[in-house]
């Protein structure tokens, strides 16, 4: 299998932990332990009426880019399930390519 | 059977049900409980051994496009949670508090309560005894019919002031005639890309945070699809959420003003001519007088009133009137203000004078199967039996076809015996004593003398360890079949049973075996199935047929007003006695309302009340949700849990530092009524340092069931009266002046 990364777009992500809890059930993870995690970055006021709130999950060591349902023909689970639609899982050279292609996008080469 | 309607379907690649990798996997709809009322299309995967072993989004149902969240991710968990209920139990009605219970078998419950519930009819009427519901579970339909047949007006949930969905649906009927929501090309199957579907330019959100809470049939992310799509938003909150910090415009509001910021806007769309003459012209009623009302709140009074800047006042309306499609999306700080019928008035007038109605990208109306807040057997009921429905004489709006009884004159009713005492009451999935119950030791003192109660629940609640006789195992929704007719977009979509847990049974299994006990001739159907076919029976589809073919859309029309489409008469205009959507409203004029839309200061607070300002400084707002937990579910689901291990009090950081609190710290929030527990979080999205944010619906399942698991220092409706609206809508449940202090070692 080809390298494969996570592309996650922070400007939607609004931290709904779909990502973590969907791959905790895939997985069969116990509470505590996470193939993918979600991160705050703030929330607080820099300016007036200008805030810095984001959401960003990021994949740990468990992660195995969901290389059964993969094998099945689906998504991976957190891309799948993702409310705001801000993950893309795929392999990481098509996934450099769209990194570009917007501002807040983070490629994760795990 | 009917012939069967039109409806626009979605193409399937597989059956309903179907094998998969050694799991079945089968199609259907979500349904609280557990959690919410939206309805999401879900796989649910069992195994040989028929347990549900996984749930996935299911991609190919429109309206939530295969997305979930975590309360349905986590669905096996609480399906299998070691603190289910599995079988009946009873224990004497002495034993009330006490952890006694005694398993009995479904017979016993069954022939146990139809005794009880015959002896009480018989002794005192049927009216004596109490049906209640909680959160819209979709028991509604069922449980109305079974208080009906039974003989009992008194159908209802034990919230003041109904101040949930039900004031924004009866407001919206009382002078539209319809139900309104925003068009985010829910009503389609192809969604965003339906050609006669546009995206509205601006939505409001309204003292909602939708993508947190879900409410009522708006799934929230469909905001974010629309934001991609280049839709504006505004938010009203008073924290600054992730919607708030990508809206065009924060208005930081005092809760409780809702009311004062609508006519505030009305003022300014008003006298700077934003409005749109045209509808205004061709479709109300009442606007001259609307003009004259709004001039009592120029923009600067507002500004005091509701402690929002001027100049965004200002701002927004003029963006929200200028826009070319504008939509608001509101929450439930608008019911759980005590005048929330006028706030609701005031709200939907921005809408109806921009003539943001009935068309794409504004404000549309769901079809409907079943009238929303219309139970499901009225005609069971005689006129005498009606006639005695709790709080019909005081609040005649309930009238006006609603089904529910008033709850604080229930509550005033069960104390007094006035005008006749009450015996019994049925408590179907609701949990008044940690959720939705104000003043919940009122409500446990004028409860516990009732001569029989029965509680239907996934678990074993505060309220049912405090109240109840019997307790009945109810079915979570893998485990039971049965329709999404709930709000909302109405689609035809079925619930669809996988697996059994225990002996527990669905409450509409439960309903149809008492009813049937209780009145034949008003359940004549063999099974819940059977039941099920005959309320759809009008579709044309049984409910075999409908859950293969479900999702089913009913052909949606745009400017269904101007066909003709609104009014049983054929006629064009809307469902109102004056045929225009009322601004001035002739049925709250018929009711001894006021017509017209009004702010009147929340009681007590800043403004009603600054001699309170002393002893209690700050600004109280309760409710505002979190990911993992659905009202007062879930504290028992580690995995939920562990997100929100505690009931949070959100407190700004200058409050904190005046206080001398810090993160972690434990207090009291306290009122002249009453304290709640709460643990310190200290964050700057409090918009005002005079504003803190709370959880509702606490308890803690790993303490004493005896000491009802702490639900009496953890509730934070301790601090809320049953003191409802001049309308018997409305309850101040989101806005009060409180203080905070430390909570004492060993307390």
């Amino acid at each position: 299998m080809a390298d494969y990364g996570i592309l996650v777009d922070y400007e939607w992500c609004t931290g709904c932990h779909t990502c973590e809890t969907a791959c905790q059930m895939e997985h069969h993870l116990p509470v505590g332990q996470f193939g993918i995690k979600l991160n705050e970055v703030g929330p607080y006021e820099y300016a007036p009426d200008r805030w810095q709130l984001a959401y960003i999950p990021v994949p740990t060591d468990q992660c195995d880019f969901c290389a059964e349902r993969l094998g099945q023909g689906k998504l991976p689970t957190c891309q799948h399930h993702c409310q705001a639609q801000c993950i893309e899982v795929g392999p990481i050279e098509e996934l450099a390519k769209k990194a570009t292609s917007k501002k807040k996008l983070v490629l994760f080469h795990n | 059977m009917d012939e069967k309607r039109a409806y626009v379907f979605v193409d399937h690649d597989k059956p309903w049900r179907y094998e998969e990798d050694g799991l079945t996997v089968t199609r259907g709809s979500a349904w609280s409980g557990p959690g919410c009322h939206l309805g999401c299309g879900v796989k649910l995967y069992t195994d040989e051994e028929g347990a549900l072993v996984k749930v996935e989004g299911d991609r190919e149902n429109p309206f939530n496009q295969g997305r979930l969240c975590i309360r349905c991710l986590d669905l096996p968990e609480v399906v299998y949670s070691d603190r289910r209920l599995l079988h009946p139990m009873k224990r004497d009605r002495a034993d009330r508090g006490k952890d006694v219970w005694q398993r009995i078998s479904w017979d016993e419950a069954y022939d146990e309560i139809e005794a009880r519930l015959k002896d009480i009819r018989e002794r005192y009427g049927a009216e004596s005894v109490l049906f209640m519901q909680g959160t819209g579970r979709d028991i509604a339909t069922w449980i109305s019919r079974l208080a009906w047949s039974y003989g009992s007006p008194n159908y209802g949930f034990p919230l003041s002031g109904l101040a949930c969905y039900l004031p924004r649906v009866s407001g919206m009927y009382s002078t539209t005639g319809s139900f309104w929501v925003c068009d985010c090309s829910q009503e389609f199957p192809d969604r965003y890309d339906n050609p006669e579907y546009e995206v509205p330019e601006v939505m409001v959100l309204w003292g909602n945070n939708p993508i947190v809470s879900n409410s009522d049939g708006f799934f929230g992310h469909w905001v974010v699809d629309l934001m991609k799509r280049g839709m504006e938003i505004m938010v009203v909150d008073p924290r600054m959420t992730w919607l708030g910090r990508r809206a065009a415009l924060q208005l930081p509001i005092r809760p409780g003003t809702d009311a004062a910021l609508a006519l505030g806007m009305l003022n300014v769309i008003v006298n700077e001519d934003l409005y749109d003459h045209d509808f205004v012209d061709k479709w109300t009623y009442g606007f001259d007088k609307l003009a004259e009302r709004v001039q009592d709140y120029p923009p600067g009074k507002v500004a005091n009133i509701t402690w929002i800047p001027e100049e965004k006042i200002v701002q927004a309306a003029r963006r929200f009137a200028t826009a070319e499609r504008a939509c608001i999306q509101w929450g439930l700080a608008v019911d759980m203000t005590r005048e929330a019928l006028p706030a609701i008035q005031a709200i939907a007038a921005l809408t109806q004078i921009t003539g943001n109605i009935d068309r794409p990208g504004g404000m549309i109306i769901p079809p409907e199967i079943l009238f929303y807040g219309g139970g499901f057997g009225a005609d069971l009921l005689s006129d005498e039996q009606t006639a005695k429905r709790i709080g019909l004489e005081k609040y005649p709006l309930l009238k006006f076809g609603f089904a529910t009884l008033q709850p604080d004159e229930m509550v005033k009713q069960m104390e007094t015996g006035d005008p006749y005492a009450l015996h019994g009451m049925w408590m179907q999935t609701t949990n008044p004593l940690a959720c939705m119950g104000a003043d919940p030791d009122r409500f446990y003192n004028a409860a516990k003398d009732l001569d029989f109660i029965v509680g239907v629940d996934l678990f074993v609640t505060p309220t049912i360890m405090a109240l109840a006789d019997y307790v009945l195992p109810a079915a979570t929704y893998p485990e039971r079949d049965g329709l999404r007719i709930g709000d909302g977009p109405q689609r035809g979509e079925t619930i669809n049973k996988v697996c059994q847990v225990g002996e527990c049974k669905s409450d509409m299994e439960i309903n149809l075996e008492l009813g049937r006990r209780l009145n034949p001739d008003a359940w004549p159907w063999a099974d819940v199935k059977e039941m099920f076919s005959s309320i759809i029976g009008e579709t044309g589809y049984s409910f075999d047929e409908l859950r293969e073919i479900a999702p089913a859309y009913p052909q949606y029309v745009y400017r269904k007003h101007e066909k003709g489409l609104m009014r049983p008469d054929g006629q064009p205009g809307f469902n109102t006695p004056t045929g225009r959507i009322e601004l001035w409203s002739t049925q709250y004029a018929g009711a001894g309302l006021d017509p017209l839309p009004y702010f009147e200061e929340p009681e007590p607070g800043p403004g009603s009340t600054p001699e309170l300002l002393d002893e209690y400084p700050l600004v109280l707002t309760t409710g505002a949700r979190n990911w993992g937990m659905f009202h007062s579910e879930h504290r028992n689901i580690p995995r939920l849990r562990a997100l929100r291990p505690d009931p949070i009090i959100e407190v700004h950081p200058d409050t904190a530092l005046d206080l001398e609190l810090r993160d972690g710290d434990w207090v009291w929030v306290e009122n002249q009524r009453g304290r709640a527990k709460r643990r310190v979080q200290v964050t700057p999205v409090l918009l005002d340092p005079r504003f803190c944010s709370t959880d509702h619906a606490w308890w803690l399942p790993e303490e004493d069931p005896e000491d009802l698991f702490g639900v009496r220092d953890l509730a934070i409706n301790n601090l809320v009266p049953w003191a409802c609206g001049k309308s018997g809508f409305g309850s101040n449940y989101k806005c009060m002046l409180v203080k905070l202090y430390k909570v004492e070692d060993g307390e």
